[in-house]
């Protein structure tokens, strides 16, 4: 089922959690909204639920107005990032809940609810839980049964409300892989809220980032992370060395670094911000040549990169260059004088809306 | 003595590793003794002397004191203003705790302090402002007294008095509890499809069930004990408007003093009797946890 929310708007008090906010989900996608905590990404899901309303705008199911629908009738399935399981019920009974409190003429037999939880819960793998309770299990397995639960009644969209939040960071990781591969079995649209730019780039098909109550970009993790659409997403995500300068007749001038600026057209000099990726910037041995001089600040290896902090003598600014590194002995030496080459750079004007 | 953590052998002597948060054994004996005595001197001995007093003059004329119509009759009454009050306090508690817990909205740090009231004034004024209220001069008595309608020196009084005297004891017992829980276990059942009632039913009232049951507990103490606020609104008349603990003071004020405590001894007993299940409440509480603990321990070896 697709979703589509029209110029949602809603605050609490003077806080603006959403402010115009219009998307589309299209059905079978998984979608990641991202963003820093009190961005308005959670008021957005609650919305899409129905357990918080909008102050105006709309929500579309499958090109049906759902505005205003209760929660009950919406059939969204929503996993809580603290799970929410019904503590003094058993594990069984929290998966069956939602088959049991249907009106008597549609809720199942009790063999039927039996057969069904049970595959549910075969299908997050954890058949042999049945007759624990919540106290009992592990945070994975909690999360796991929460959304074997919310599973239970059919539900036409999945949401999820920092599934992974409140989970150490190996559970969380192969959680991740689990959700992705679950989501490809079941192909329930589904969206999932998180504030781990990581998380959204392993998992989602798409990426709403979402700042202060609006949408920045929406795109894939390859066209949010290669073609970053504002500052704040450079910020965001992925690792980016930010420096001021000015710009003019197509070229912008960063501190030193000379970085095409074709949207800066003008004779004249306007005061910009640059954003370079440290793996988009290249280290020359030698002091003659191109780019600028620079001075080897540290070199550590992470992972098969590594990380040398350089800088720049003149401004006395700092960078951060990322090397494919395959073992052996490091190229570069701390002191040593090197020449940093940007090959791809993004330019902002400073005085705009950002 | 307690306090032993752990104890490590050496060749020839024994370290003792005591806890941090300790006393010396003599200031730690003393404090306890000090508790005990205080316990024996102002609760105990009390109590002894209560079902001594009414054994003093026999097994019969104790059975004497409580068969008598009078005495039959208090503890009628005082049945039915409990039998009345509790469970209006039931459903006030549940609700207030429910909307103050669950909803947001403007006024709510009033109603908590509201709710409060109670407890912060003497049963004495309680009883005074129904009298001031339906009382033969107050607000609505002319009213009721031309409908013919007697709530002051009636039954509806005493039970008006007690259930403002033993309004928060359901609501208090209940706030933290449900302001700890939250709303997400609400939310869930309602993204599951159910009803408002299927949730309270079947979500809240079993996760608030012991808290419920213990503020029910001191709630029916406290209705069968009151004094105060009921002595102002009976009229003391024998045989119609006592309740128990205005049937001892009565017996006591005319020197039969026997008579007095065989009916006070009741009122021990049922102080008694709430402790217990007090107590039968929490230790089943706990074992319902640790036996679905074993459970799954079980599960797990097998």
């Amino acid at each position: 089922m697709s979703i589509q929310v029209r110029d949602l708007r809603k605050t609490f008090g003077h806080f603006k959690a959403l402010d115009d906010v219009s998307l589309t989900f299209h059905s079978g996608e998984l979608v990641a909204l991202l963003g820093p905590s009190g961005c308005g990404k959670t008021t957005l899901l609650r919305i899409i639920a129905g357990l918080e309303y909008p102050d105006s705008g709309a929500v579309l199911f499958s090109g049906e107005d759902a505005t205003f629908t209760h929660v009950r009738e919406r059939g969204v399935g929503f996993v809580f990032q603290h799970y929410a399981l019904f503590r003094h019920m058993t594990v069984f009974d929290n998966v069956a809940f939602g088959l049991t409190v249907r009106p008597r003429k549609q809720r199942p037999s009790r063999e039927e609810v039996a057969k069904r939880v049970h595959r549910l819960l075969e299908l997050v793998q954890l058949d042999w839980l049945a007759d624990r309770y919540p106290d009992q299990l592990s945070g994975g397995q909690r999360q796991r049964i929460a959304l074997a639960r919310a599973l239970a009644v059919e539900p036409r969209v999945l949401l999820l409300d920092e599934p992974f939040g409140a989970l150490d960071a190996r559970v969380r990781k192969d959680l991740r892989g689990w959700l992705r591969r679950l989501h490809d079995e079941l192909h329930i649209t589904s969206i999932f809220v998180t504030h781990d730019q990581e998380e959204a780039m392993e998992v989602a098909d798409r990426i709403v980032l979402i700042n202060q109550g609006r949408v920045e970009q929406v795109g894939t993790p390859q066209e949010i992370y290669n073609a970053p659409a504002s500052p704040f997403v450079y910020g965001f995500i992925g690792d980016a060395n930010r420096l001021s300068g000015h710009a003019a007749d197509g070229w912008a001038e960063l501190a030193g670094l000379r970085v095409p600026a074709p949207e800066f057209g003008q004779s004249e000099p306007r005061p910009v911000t640059g954003y370079i990726r440290p793996h988009d910037i290249q280290l020359q041995a030698g002091d003659k040549g191109e780019g600028v001089a620079v001075r080897v600040e540290s070199v550590a290896q992470v992972g098969a990169a590594l990380r040398v902090g350089v800088r720049i003598p003149n401004g006395d600014t700092a960078l951060q260059v990322e090397l494919p590194h395959h073992g052996g002995h490091w190229p570069f030496q701390v002191g040593e004088p090197v020449r940093a080459l940007p090959c791809a750079a993004r330019v902002f004007a400073r005085d705009g809306a950002h | 003595m307690s306090g032993v953590m752990s104890s490590l052998s050496t060749p020839g002597n024994v370290v003792v590793s005591r806890r941090a948060v300790t006393e010396a054994a003599w200031l730690r004996g003393l404090l306890i003794a000090l508790a005990l005595a205080f316990l024996g001197v102002f609760l105990v001995v009390p109590l002894v002397l209560v079902f001594q007093e009414a054994f003093s003059k026999g097994w019969r004329a104790y059975l004497a004191a409580l068969t008598e119509p009078d005495a039959w009759h208090a503890v009628k009454l005082t049945l039915i203003a409990a039998g009345l009050a509790v469970p209006l306090n039931v459903v006030f508690g549940v609700a207030a705790a429910w909307s103050l817990t669950k909803f947001h909205f403007r006024g709510k740090q009033v109603l908590i302090t509201l709710i409060d009231l109670p407890f912060a004034v003497s049963p004495v004024i309680a009883g005074l402002i129904y009298v001031l209220v339906f009382g033969s001069r107050g607000w609505l008595g002319p009213w009721l007294e031309e409908h013919s309608l007697s709530i002051i020196y009636a039954v509806p009084g005493i039970v008006l008095a007690t259930v403002f005297v033993t309004f928060p004891f359901v609501a208090r017992e209940l706030i933290p509890l449900m302001q700890e829980q939250g709303v997400s276990q609400e939310e869930a059942a309602l993204t599951l499809g159910a009803s408002g009632w299927q949730t309270f039913r079947r979500v809240t009232l079993p996760s608030i069930k012991w808290g419920l049951l213990y503020g029910i507990i001191l709630c029916n103490a406290r209705a069968m004990g009151e004094f105060g606020a009921v002595s102002v609104v009976s009229g003391h008349i024998r045989g119609k408007t006592n309740t128990l603990p205005l049937h001892v003071e009565i017996l006591y004020n005319e020197y039969q003093f026997a008579a007095a405590f065989a009916v006070a001894s009741m009122l021990a007993l049922l102080a008694v009797v709430t402790l217990v299940a007090k107590s039968f409440l929490e230790f089943k509480h706990q074992r319902d946890r640790e036996r679905a603990a074993h459970a799954a321990a079980r599960q797990e070896v097998s």
